[in-house]
Parts: structure tokens; C-alpha cells; sequence
């Protein structure tokens, strides 16, 4: 935690990511300012590398910056200070056309109301993030139905959202936040909407996906979801304010956090 | 690649679309009236202008016509001064043919006309007619074709033979069940042999003595040779009417001047003015010129064309206001779906684009089915009030051309509305 004056470029530049964090946030501050003079420091000056393969969940009551937090992660917003490498490449300065293409490439998201589109069906909902990349949708289709049925969803492919139950539509989000093959994946209350049972199944799906490699950042206020991660992050009044080591990173997950 | 993500993006348009039916079918209605209006207005102007410019060539683009005209202050003395036994003089002479033939540049022919209205009698059929004076070349001058027999020839004229050439409409009313060839009719006091049967390209108006244009125009008419016409009726015509007779002096009612070329008609319009005014004291002749009432008629057209046009436009900009109100409210109410796809990797281009060619795939589908009716809707304004109407590919294209330009126009602001969203705010709202 760097409590410290705001960071910028002029300050000594960083040590190169760690070999294996995909993630390294340095001194990041985020200020809003409502209406008039009154601002709002949201994030004081964070600290965090995540390394790949870890399962990461953020908690904190509202108002923490949590979600703040969870908008910086995910390339939908831009710090007012410090810097944030994703996969070695610095995001904290990127124009907004640069920060789509790279939210677009490197992060899968999960939204807690699954946020598929209406009009489009299963196959196209999962199709979506390589569009905007500008791929052929014709090479993928295969790739997106493969994802479709490894979510239980084979038998549903060209049905529309309103179609399906809550469970199944946050599979078929899963399978879209995978599509792109991501750096991460940024949940954001996976299971709010869910009731208990298919929010289990729904966790055991991401415990999967991280037992396969996959780097998983959750963010929750459900002990017992953030329980299935390894790390635990406490944020409060825009810091981290605590990190409990819930269960060891996998071994084939090199380097450690700080 | 780049053409594929169009297209997908014009399929997506479409999908969206037809998520709201009912809303996308009223949206499109404001376009499909606009371009309809656009287009039958148009054809209507076009149809109007084609009749005017249609009657007008009729007459020759290539010819000067010159009337006799009653001087309006003599007219007034003779009808308030008690005419009785007063003979007027006025009107064209044959002098005046001979020195438009002799004077004016790139002259091809003077056809000069007398014109009388005289009952035609055969058997007992009796036809109100108009016996036209006139030279050989009539039917070349003015178009007329012969449908049997000859016209007069100039040995006719000569000898002053007492021939006649009748209109189709006169054969028809004087012989309804004969070939008038070779038969004679009566005309006031002689009798004169029907040697052909003419059709008139376009019906000349009906002259009164008075050498006013009267009512209808009619196809009766009976053509006899100048010197025929000169001889058996006199130049003093008189007319006996309620108790009271009038008497006038007319040579000729009207000369047909025919030009080389339409350019030759521009610089002999004031010519034929001028020369016809000093050997006329008195205001008693008219110049009618064909091509310039062409040009007028043209000139109005064009007025026609902007006035129908951007009546028209308008109801083209009140669908384009439709378009984007609908737009501004599928915007808000698709904000989520916004913020998602931002989340997802679109570029704020990538928004503008989908939402920009929905709303031009809304005014385009107007677009064409307003052509569609647009392309219906003249034939039933001819239908039903028998005016012309000719649609014109140009504004089939300015029409269809309008709708596009109106869905880029309209859809740009709420597009970029669209795009302008933050992603964060966009996800969060309801």
C-alpha cells in the first residue's frame, strides 16, 4: 500500500512485470469529481500484481472502491494516477479506441445480470467479442459451439436469451467470456442473480475454468463465494486493507505476490 | 473482412429492427408518404408541363404566327356607337405577307390565312364552319396530314377554282355514311368539290369574325384557295346580327411565318414586331411565338418542380424527424446492450456504425417501398381526375437518393449519442 503522493510518470521506472503476473497495478489513484468543486478520491494509490493462473476475489462494503477497483481491472475506465500493466502492456494511458481493443482481446467478462443480447441467439451471444475484433465469424463457429457444449448448452444454440433460464444464460456468458481466449476473467457478483444451487454450479464452472489455467478475478460480497479463492482482498475507504492467503496458488502457478 | 463485418452489422440492424415490428413499420411510414409524395407530385408537375409544351410544339417551334386583331377602341365604337352600317379596316394585309417574305432573314415560307365562318351544307346536313383561305404549302407549315385525296395545289389557286379540303371531324359530321370525295358542298352562295380530307396535327382555336379565340376548338374545317376565298367572298365581310349589321375590312386574319431554324426564330420575333408595326398605325395584330411560350411554359415547370418538390421535402423531413425520434429512444432503451458490447470490444465507431445503419436501413426499406407506391400512386391520379402524369427516372433516384441522405442525416446524432455513452454508466443502467 503506497499511501504517498501521486504517482507519475517522472517517478523511477518500474522493475518489468514478473514473469508470470499478468497483472501489476502501481500507486493507482482514481479521483471523480461531482459537480462543482467536491472530488472524490474513489482509489488511493493501490498496489496489486496478480499472477496468472491465481483465482482472486475482491470484498469490501459499498463505497470501498471496489468497484471502482473492478472498473480500472477491466480496462472500462482509466486511473487519474499511477499504472496498471496488463500482460506487459501498460493500459493506464491507452486512448479509448486502444483500451476497447484491449478489453476486447485480453479480459472476459461476467456480469451478475448475464447481460446477453436480446436480438442475438446463443451461437451469436458468444460470438460477439470476436466481432468486434474483427474476426470472420464463420472460422469460429465451430470453437463456439465446442464452448457452448463444454457449459451444457450444446442443445441450445440458436435459442434467444429470453429462452432460457437465469443459470443457462450465465453459462452461455461464460462461454462468451472465454470466446476471445482472455488473460483474465473478471467476474462481477456472478452468482447475485442466481439461487443457490445453479449458483453452485455456476462457481464450480469458473473453479474449472482456474483449475484449467485460467486466471479468475471475482468480485463479491458472499464469504462463501469468495471462499473458493486463493486470495482475498479486503478493500476499505479506497485501499486494500487487508489480503487473506485463502488456499495455495496451484503449483504449475509460478512467482508469488507480493 | 472489412465488408463481412458490414454486412453482419447490416443483418444485426435488421435483427433489431425486428424485434420492434410495430414501431419499425410506423417509423418507416413517415419515409414511405415522403418518397411517394416526392415522386407523384413530380409526375404530376411533369405530366402537366409535358400537355402544356405538347399543344404548345403542336403550333411549331419553328414558326412565327401573326392574328389580325380588332383595334380594341374601334371595337368599343362599333358596339356603343350603334355600328349600323359602319365598316371597319384593319388587320393584316397581303402586303404585309409580301414584305415579311421579302424583308425578315432565314424566312422559308409565309402561309397567309383568311379565315371565315360560314355554314357548309350538303344534302341535308348543315355544319357551322370555318372556311380557311390559304396557299398550297398549309399542310407542310403546319403539320396537318392528308388522309385522302390531295390538298389545294397551286393550279387550284390559279384559276380559282372552287375546290375545297375538309377536316376528318367535318367529314364525319357532313358525310356520316359517304366518301366525300368528289362531292360538292354548299358554302354561302357556290358550290365547291371536296377534293381531300385532312387530319390537323393540333385543332386550331375557333376565330370569330371579331378575330377573338372563342371556346372550344373545333375540327371544322373547310380549306379553299386563297384567291378562291378572295373572290367569292370579297375583302368587305359583313355580318348581319338582331336588327343591326356590322361590316368589316379584313385581308388576311393571319399569317403563319415559317423560320429555317429555331435560331432564326429568336432574332425575327422583334423583326417581324417591328416591320409589321410601320405600315400599321393601329394596334391590330398579335405575335404569337411558339418557342418562346416553350420557354415560358418550361420556366414554369421548373417553378412547378420546386414548389411540388419541396412540399414533398418537407414531408421527407418531418420522416426523418420520425426516424430520429425513434432512434434517440432505441438508444435509451438499449443502453445496456451499449455498455455491454463497449465491455466486449467495441470501438465507439463500432456503435455509431450499428446504430446508423439501423436507421438507414429503416429510411432505406421506406425508401424503396415509397417507390413501390410511389409508382402506384400517379396512375391513380390519372385515374381519377384524367390529368397526365409522367414519373421520370430522375425522381424515382432524387426520391430514393433523399431517403439514404435522410437516414445519415438523421440517424448521425442519435449514433453518436449512442457511441458517446461511457461504458460504465451504459452497464449500470436499468
Amino acid at each position: 500500500m503506497r499511501p504517498g503522493p501521486e504517482d507519475g510518470p517522472t517517478r523511477g521506472s518500474p522493475a518489468m512485470p514478473g514473469e508470470s503476473a499478468i497483472i501489476r497495478i502501481e500507486g493507482v489513484e482514481k479521483r471523480y469529481v461531482l459537480g462543482g468543486e467536491v472530488e472524490v478520491l474513489a482509489l488511493r494509490g493501490v498496489d496489486l500484481e496478480v499472477t496468472a493462473g491465481s483465482y482472486l476475489a475482491i470484498m469490501g462494503p459499498s463505497g470501498s472502491g471496489k468497484s471502482t477497483m473492478l472498473n480500472i481491472l477491466g480496462c472500462l475506465d482509466r486511473p487519474t494516477a499511477g499504472r496498471y500493466w496488463l500482460g506487459g502492456e501498460d493500459v493506464s494511458r491507452m486512448s479509448d479506441d486502444a483500451l476497447s481493443e484491449a478489453r476486447g482481446r485480453r479480459i472476459g467478462f461476467i456480469f451478475q445480470s448475464y447481460n446477453l443480447i436480446a436480438q442475438l441467439t446463443v451461437l451469436e451471444n458468444i460470438q460477439v467479442p470476436l466481432f468486434y475484433q474483427g474476426k470472420d465469424l464463420r472460422h469460429f463457429e465451430a470453437r463456439c459451439a465446442e464452448l457452448a457444449e463444454m457449459v451444457g448448452l450444446s442443445d441450445r444454440l440458436h435459442h434467444r436469451p429470453n429462452q432460457l433460464s437465469g443459470g443457462q444464460q450465465q453459462r452461455v456468458a461464460i462461454a462468451r467470456s472465454l470466446v476471445n481466449d482472455p488473460l483474465m476473467i473478471l467476474a462481477d457478483e456472478p452468482t447475485g442473480n442466481l439461487d443457490s444451487k445453479t449458483g453452485q454450479e455456476v462457481l464450480e464452472l469458473i473453479d474449472r475454468l482456474n483449475r484449467a489455467g485460467k486466471t479468475i478475478i471475482l468480485v463479491t460480497h458472499d464469504d462463501r463465494v469468495a471462499s473458493r479463492a486463493h486470495r482475498i482482498l479486503h478493500m476499505k475507504d479506497g485501499l486494500i486493507d487487508r489480503e487473506v492467503l485463502n488456499r495455495p496458488v496451484p503449483t504449475n502457478a509460478i512467482g508469488s505476490s507480493s | 473482412m472489412l465488408t463481412f463485418q458490414f454486412i453482419s452489422t447490416v443483418r444485426l440492424g435488421i435483427k433489431s429492427l425486428m424485434l420492434h415490428k410495430l414501431r419499425s413499420a410506423l417509423t418507416m411510414l413517415g419515409i414511405i408518404f415522403g418518397v411517394c409524395s416526392v415522386i407523384a407530385m413530380l409526375a404530376i408537375g411533369e405530366g402537366a408541363s409535358y400537355e402544356a409544351q405538347e399543344s404548345i410544339k403542336k403550333l411549331g417551334s419553328n414558326n412565327i404566327i401573326v392574328r389580325s386583331l380588332k383595334p380594341p377602341e374601334q371595337a368599343q365604337q362599333q358596339s356603343s356607337g350603334g355600328g349600323r352600317g359602319m365598316q371597319l379596316k384593319y388587320g393584316l394585309t397581303y402586303a404585309d405577307a409580301g414584305r415579311l417574305l421579302s424583308t425578315i432573314p432565314g424566312v422559308l415560307r409565309v402561309l397567309p390565312k383568311r379565315i371565315i365562318r360560314e355554314n357548309v351544307r350538303f344534302a341535308r346536313n348543315e355544319v357551322p364552319c370555318q372556311v380557311v383561305g390559304t396557299l398550297p404549302f398549309y399542310p407542310e407549315v403546319t403539320g396537318a396530314s392528308m388522309v385522302s385525296g390531295r390538298f389545294l395545289a397551286y393550279f387550284d389557286e390559279q384559276r380559282e377554282e372552287n375546290v375545297c379540303v375538309i377536316t376528318t371531324g367535318l367529314a364525319r359530321r357532313l358525310f356520316p355514311s359517304q366518301n366525300p370525295l368528289q362531292h360538292t358542298v354548299k358554302i354561302d352562295a357556290f358550290y365547291y368539290r371536296v377534293i381531300g380530307i385532312l387530319e390537323e396535327r393540333s385543332l386550331p382555336e375557333q376565330r370569330t369574325q371579331a378575330g377573338k379565340m372563342e371556346g372550344q376548338p373545333l375540327d371544322n374545317n373547310v380549306y379553299i384557295p386563297l384567291a378562291t376565298s378572295r373572290t367569292r367572298f370579297g375583302e368587305v365581310l359583313i355580318r348581319r346580327s338582331a336588327g343591326s349589321f356590322e361590316a368589316e375590312e379584313v385581308q388576311l386574319h393571319e399569317i403563319t411565318v415559317q423560320m429555317r431554324d429555331m435560331a432564326a426564330v429568336e432574332t425575327a420575333d422583334s423583326q417581324v414586331r417591328t416591320l409589321l408595326k410601320h405600315f400599321h398605325d393601329q394596334n391590330d395584330f398579335e405575335v404569337v411565338v411558339p418557342l418562346e411560350l416553350l420557354r415560358q411554359a418550361e420556366q414554369l415547370k421548373r417553378r412547378f418542380n420546386i414548389v411540388l418538390g419541396s412540399i414533398a421535402a418537407i414531408s421527407l423531413l418531418v420522416g426523418g424527424i420520425g426516424i430520429m425520434n425513434i432512434m434517440l429512444a432505441t438508444v435509451t432503451e438499449r443502453t445496456r446492450e451499449i455498455g455491454v458490447r463497449r465491455a466486449l470490444g467495441a470501438k465507439r465507431r463500432d456503435i455509431t456504425m450499428q446504430f446508423l445503419v439501423e436507421t438507414v436501413v429503416l429510411s432505406i426499406g421506406g425508401g424503396l417501398m415509397g417507390v413501390l407506391i410511389g409508382f402506384v400512386a400517379p396512375s391513380l391520379v390519372t385515374h381519377f381526375t384524367h390529368m397526365k402524369t409522367i414519373i421520370t427516372l430522375w425522381s424515382v433516384a432524387v426520391a430514393f437518393g433523399i431517403s439514404g441522405a435522410v437516414g445519415i442525416v438523421f440517424g448521425l446524432y442519435p449514433a453518436s449519442a449512442a457511441a458517446k455513452l461511457d461504458p460504465i454508466e451504459a452497464l449500470r443502467h436499468e
